[in-house]
């Protein structure tokens, strides 16, 4: 695992990915300090990463997109299942070193509002909560860019759907007012990801029977439900988007509250694209 | 060192290693020989643990491949198909990356590396940049990965397709030395390259394993009649009569286009079984008498076989014979039996063995 970590570690700084993802970083934070603590004289910095935490949508695509499509586009996969390191190992390795990229600039982030406190009165203990928020939401959104570029060996493949998927999060609150509330929309929605979730897993398994079987049974649980109680659909899709936003949980810690909930749904979502990122390279040894 | 149990693996319906099994055993270089699409580098593939078997068992020296995999894969060096290269690298740096992913350390990783580099000769371009090194180089830096950590067995996968010939040499020669040391396993469709190399060869096709022996035992074994080819100034009647005399030859087979210079070139051969045609030699045709005497002789190229194995005694009597006739031999080819025929007939076997099964 230390050699994957350090193989990862040393190509992010010999290549400018570091570097750009880095200065992205810095920039928005610069610009959100300007703004907020300079201009406006505001001393909470977790404005500023509320503020800027939109920066993701682009950095965290352009850190993972090689992570793991690059390996298969170079055939240098086949090296790591030759290697006696485990999958997991290849992709905590791979974490750890993003996570040590990403905390670079964010050593750097949290000095400022020691700086700043030179000047005034800073809320410390809420910065630095919210710079730890800041941390964890982020170590969720690259983990779900390790499984997303664990999908291809396009990295621009990798790159386009991560930023969609990101912003879709992103937007996801305020898209949630425009999505239809009533029990029937709701329906309608969920039967369409059925359809959906059928055709990934076809995809994904090559098997017929199974993706259309999964695909008719949860359409007829979801119309069964409907028809009993279709109360329970209503309002339905806007919660669920809601619920799954990762950036609408970080508003909770801006406000000054250290949500442990939103901690543990940060790490859920990390152990659960990691997981699924193992499976995605066990996969290739089975297809 | 490595046992292969009955292993299958199939690609949705297409079944592309069939009840495969084998052994192979200590320190000798073992040629994997098969056309296109045979599961040679499936094999590989799943012996160094990058694929899974749909059914069967790999162990290296005891060790299940699949179910220890961190001790079985100590024991191999592996190269696949097509080098795994970090191109942005130099070969220093992937080296210490491979050597640390093998749990090298220290002082340690630092002499292997040395070792592999002085073996594989790549100390010159050690610190350039991968993706500027020529193919020639690539392969080797791939070699080295794989000889990292001594390991016992090593793999490679067509280790010189696509270099140029020269490169092929030093390729080759590297690859001898290390059979010395350690069980080499190679695979490859030319033949050539597997006969010069090989102690042991394997011959696969269509997944399943059609021979295992060693070049010249292949030889033997597979072809024991040869051939002699000859063209003689005289028509067809009067070759199949001086040679049905010689118990040797069992069967003559003549090109049609006689009077060519090259006879060999010619399109339809003429199947002529030695004792049906001898009734025919009374029978004169007008055409080749009329030329016997000719100032452009009449030349007949004949392919025969022989079950003798002692080709030159052969030879020396289809002389002798044509010599008393006062005919003269203008070409006497002895062929003999090569991998190659060996290699055809076996694969084509298969491959018919197969169609029958098919249309069952």
């Amino acid at each position: 695992m230390t050699a994957v970590f350090k193989h990862e570690l040393k190509n992010y700084f010999h290549s400018l990915t570091a570097y750009i993802f880095g200065a992205f970083l810095l920039v928005f934070i610069g610009i959100g300090a300007l703004r907020y603590n300079l201009q406006a004289s505001v001393s909470n910095f977790e404005y500023v990463l509320s503020y800027s935490s939109i920066v993701f949508v682009i950095i965290v695509p352009i850190l993972t997109m090689r992570v793991i499509a690059e390996e298969r586009k170079q055939k240098t996969d086949q090296l790591l299942y030759s290697l006696p390191i485990t999958t997991f190992q290849v992709v905590m390795g791979k974490y750890l070193a993003l996570l040590v990229v990403f905390l670079i600039p964010l050593a750097i982030i949290s000095i400022y509002p020691l700086i700043f406190a030179q000047f005034g009165d800073v809320y410390l203990l809420t910065s630095y909560g919210s710079i730890l928020a800041f941390f964890v939401m982020g170590a969720a959104l690259l983990a779900i860019g390790v499984f997303i570029s664990s999908l291809t060996d396009n990295q621009g493949f990798a790159a386009g759907i991560g930023i969609a998927v990101i912003l879709l999060n992103y937007f996801s609150v305020s898209l949630a007012e425009y999505v239809s509330s009533t029990a029937m929309g709701s329906a309608i929605v969920l039967c369409v990801f059925c359809v959906l979730l059928g055709c990934i897993v076809h995809h994904l398994t090559k098997n017929d029977t199974l993706s259309y079987a999964l695909g008719i049974v949860l359409i007829f649980a979801v119309c069964i439900t409907c028809r009993i109680n279709s109360s329970v659909f209503e309002g339905l899709i806007p919660d669920i988007m809601t619920k799954l936003s990762l950036f609408k949980r970080f508003s909770t810690f801006v406000n000054g509250v250290f949500d442990m909930n939103a901690i543990v749904y940060y790490l859920t979502v990390i152990v659960f694209f990691l997981f699924l990122s193992v499976q995605s390279l066990e996969k290739r040894r089975y297809n | 060192m490595i046992a292969v149990e009955h292993l299958t693996k199939c690609y949705g319906d297409f079944t592309a290693v069939n009840d495969l099994s084998f052994e192979i055993g200590d320190g000798a270089v073992y040629g994997f020989l098969g056309p296109n699409g045979a599961g040679k580098s499936t094999t590989m593939n799943i012996m160094t643990g990058c694929l899974s078997a749909t059914e069967g068992h790999v162990l290296i020296d005891g060790h299940d491949i699949f179910e220890e995999p961190d001790k079985a894969k100590r024991l191999i060096g592996y190269l696949p198909e097509q080098p795994p290269l970090y191109m942005n690298e130099t070969p220093l740096e992937y080296l210490n990356f491979v050597g640390q992913a093998k749990g090298l350390k220290g002082a340690a990783l630092r002499e292997q590396i040395e070792t592999v580099v002085e073996q594989t000769r790549i100390g010159d371009v050690c610190h350039k940049r991968i993706s500027a090194l020529s193919k020639g180089y690539k392969q080797r830096v791939g070699i080295a990965q794989a000889l990292l950590g001594n390991p016992k067995v090593i793999i490679l996968d067509e280790p010189t397709v696509g270099l140029d010939p020269i490169q092929i040499i030093e390729i080759r020669e590297l690859i001898k030395q290390l059979g010395k040391e350690h069980t080499v396993i190679l695979s490859s469709h030319i033949l050539s390259e597997v006969q010069t190399i090989c102690e042991k060869i394997l011959i696969i096709a269509h997944g399943q394993l059609i021979a295992y022996d060693t070049p010249d035992a292949l030889e033997k074994t597979f072809l024991a009649d040869c051939g002699v080819t000859i063209t003689a100034e005289a028509d067809e009647n009067k070759v199949t009569e001086i040679l049905k005399d010689i118990e040797a030859v069992t069967d003559i087979s003549f090109d049609t286009e006689n009077t060519t210079d090259q006879p060999a070139v010619s399109a339809s051969q003429a199947d002529v079984d030695i004792n049906e045609a001898a009734p025919l030699t009374g029978i004169s045709n007008s055409n080749t008498s009329e030329n016997a005497d000719n100032a452009h002789p009449y030349r007949t190229t004949a392919h025969l076989s022989v079950n003798n194995n002692d080709i030159y005694a052969v030879t020396r009597s289809i002389f002798l014979a044509f010599a008393n006739e006062n005919i003269p031999l203008l070409e006497l080819t002895p062929k003999k039996a090569t991998l190659e025929d060996v290699f055809i007939e076996l694969t084509e076997n298969a491959n018919t063995k197969n169609k029958e099964a098919e249309e069952k």
